[in-house]
């Protein structure tokens, strides 16, 4: 691979979904990007990189998409869930009590198992939800992936990553070689093509946004402009959930750890009263 | 340190269940079929069972439900571990007092998630 074939594929990256690729990583591009150049015809990865500074919008979607997409389970890490059933919904019955409605976002949700899982333990829970509207969204970047969180069909190696055989038994159907997610769940998801990159206004307000494993593949700048874009669509009290090795501290001064709840990261009211005046370090 | 039983009649299997069960700080013991699993929990009960489905003189199935019989015979965590994959199998297992199940093939990723979920890890 030539240096400057590499220079163009990281801007390209970094551009469209804010990935950052470093040349001690340009092994991904080989697995990742040698299946697209077979399916283009091209003999192999330097082909396809030095067609890409004529390519059009397709390839570099393509690429972009391959280069991004990254592995989901189901109940990933476990403790995040049990803080939802244990901790956020009984605080959002309370604070939403009068409206009886509230949003949670699964952003780069990837096949959707992230926002499956929450719409399983909301159906766990139905008893304690009569009567409430409950909005389920999940956004990527990624056409192929989006398809197949809508279709819900998952892989026998997939239904076993996270989630527990009960909730297998309860709520998928064996579709062949495939196991798919009964359509009372898939109801309670919507999927939406959504660069996190972008405005994010046209999504709505979250009340409970899920941004996990993300910020660690952007750069500190596209961190910082990301968690600032999360915090305008969340209300004061809303509450956003990390990845376990990533942090908002010293990246941006809009969340605040939520104390003895690893994770889960509130609004910084001083920083968000200050929305706007351009307060940089206030409220750290 | 927690023990494990496996139990499979394929000698391979129990080979790659070990080195993972090891690898994750169980003692381990092995069984080749139900009945040989039975004798074993007689004389020392284990902390979790991971345990094939279809096996010569005894098939896990009836395996579990004479354990769950015995005196402490409630208390080991049992993880099917099988070709079996529809639901039917997978329900009467449940039913039998199976604690979690297994599709084969499996990989250590999955053992260990299994095996935190039920609070072995």
């Amino acid at each position: 691979m030539r240096p400057d074939d590499f220079d163009v594929i990281a801007k390209i990256l970094k551009e469209r979904s804010g990935l950052v690729i470093t040349p001690d990583k340009a092994y991904l591009l080989e697995s990742r990007l040698t299946p697209v150049a077979r399916k283009r015809g091209l003999k192999g990865l330097d082909e396809l990189l030095s067609s890409l500074r004529t390519a059009g919008e397709d390839l570099l979607r393509e690429v972009t998409e391959a280069m991004t997409t990254n592995e989901s389970f189901f109940f990933r890490d476990i403790k995040p869930f049990d803080q939802f059933r244990s901790i956020v919904l009984p605080q959002l019955l309370q604070s939403r009590a009068a409206r009886k409605s509230f949003r949670i976002w699964s952003a780069a949700c990837s096949s959707g198992q992230e926002a499956y899982s929450l719409a399983m333990v909301l159906k766990e829970e139905a008893a304690r939800l009569p009567g409430w509207k409950i909005e389920i969204v999940g956004t990527d970047i990624s056409h192929e992936m989006l398809d197949k969180a809508k279709a819900g069909l998952y892989s026998q190696f997939e239904v076993q990553r996270g989630l527990p055989i009960q909730l297998l038994v309860k709520y998928f159907k064996k579709n062949t070689e495939m196991w798919q997610i009964d359509s009372s769940i898939r109801a309670m998801v919507q999927f939406r093509e959504f660069n996190l990159l972008h405005d994010l206004k046209p999504l709505g307000q979250f009340d409970v946004v899920f941004c996990r494993n993300v910020l660690i593949y952007f750069d500190q700048p596209t961190k910082s402009r990301v968690l600032e874009n999360v915090s305008r669509v969340m209300p004061d009290d809303g509450l956003l959930y990390l990845g376990g090795a990533e942090t908002v501290l010293g990246i941006s001064d809009r969340f605040k750890p939520i104390p003895e709840q690893r994770g889960i990261y509130g609004l910084n009211r001083g920083a968000a009263a200050a929305k706007g005046v351009g307060s940089a370090s206030a409220g750290r | 340190m927690k023990s494990c039983l496996i139990v499979d009649d394929s000698k391979v299997i129990r080979m790659v269940a070990k080195k993972i069960l090891r690898e994750l700080s169980f003692d381990t013991d092995e069984a080749e079929d139900g009945q040989r699993a039975l004798d074993i929990c007689k004389a020392n009960m284990p902390d979790a069972v991971l345990l094939d489905w279809n096996m010569p003189v005894m098939n896990g199935i009836e395996f579990l439900k004479e354990l769950r019989k015995l005196p402490g015979g409630d208390h080991p965590v049992v993880v099917f571990c099988t070709t079996e994959n529809d639901i039917d199998h997978i329900q009467a297992a449940i039913t039998a007092g199976a604690n979690e199940y297994i599709m084969k093939p499996f990989d250590s990723e999955i053992l260990q998630t299994k095996f935190s979920q039920v609070g072995l890890l």
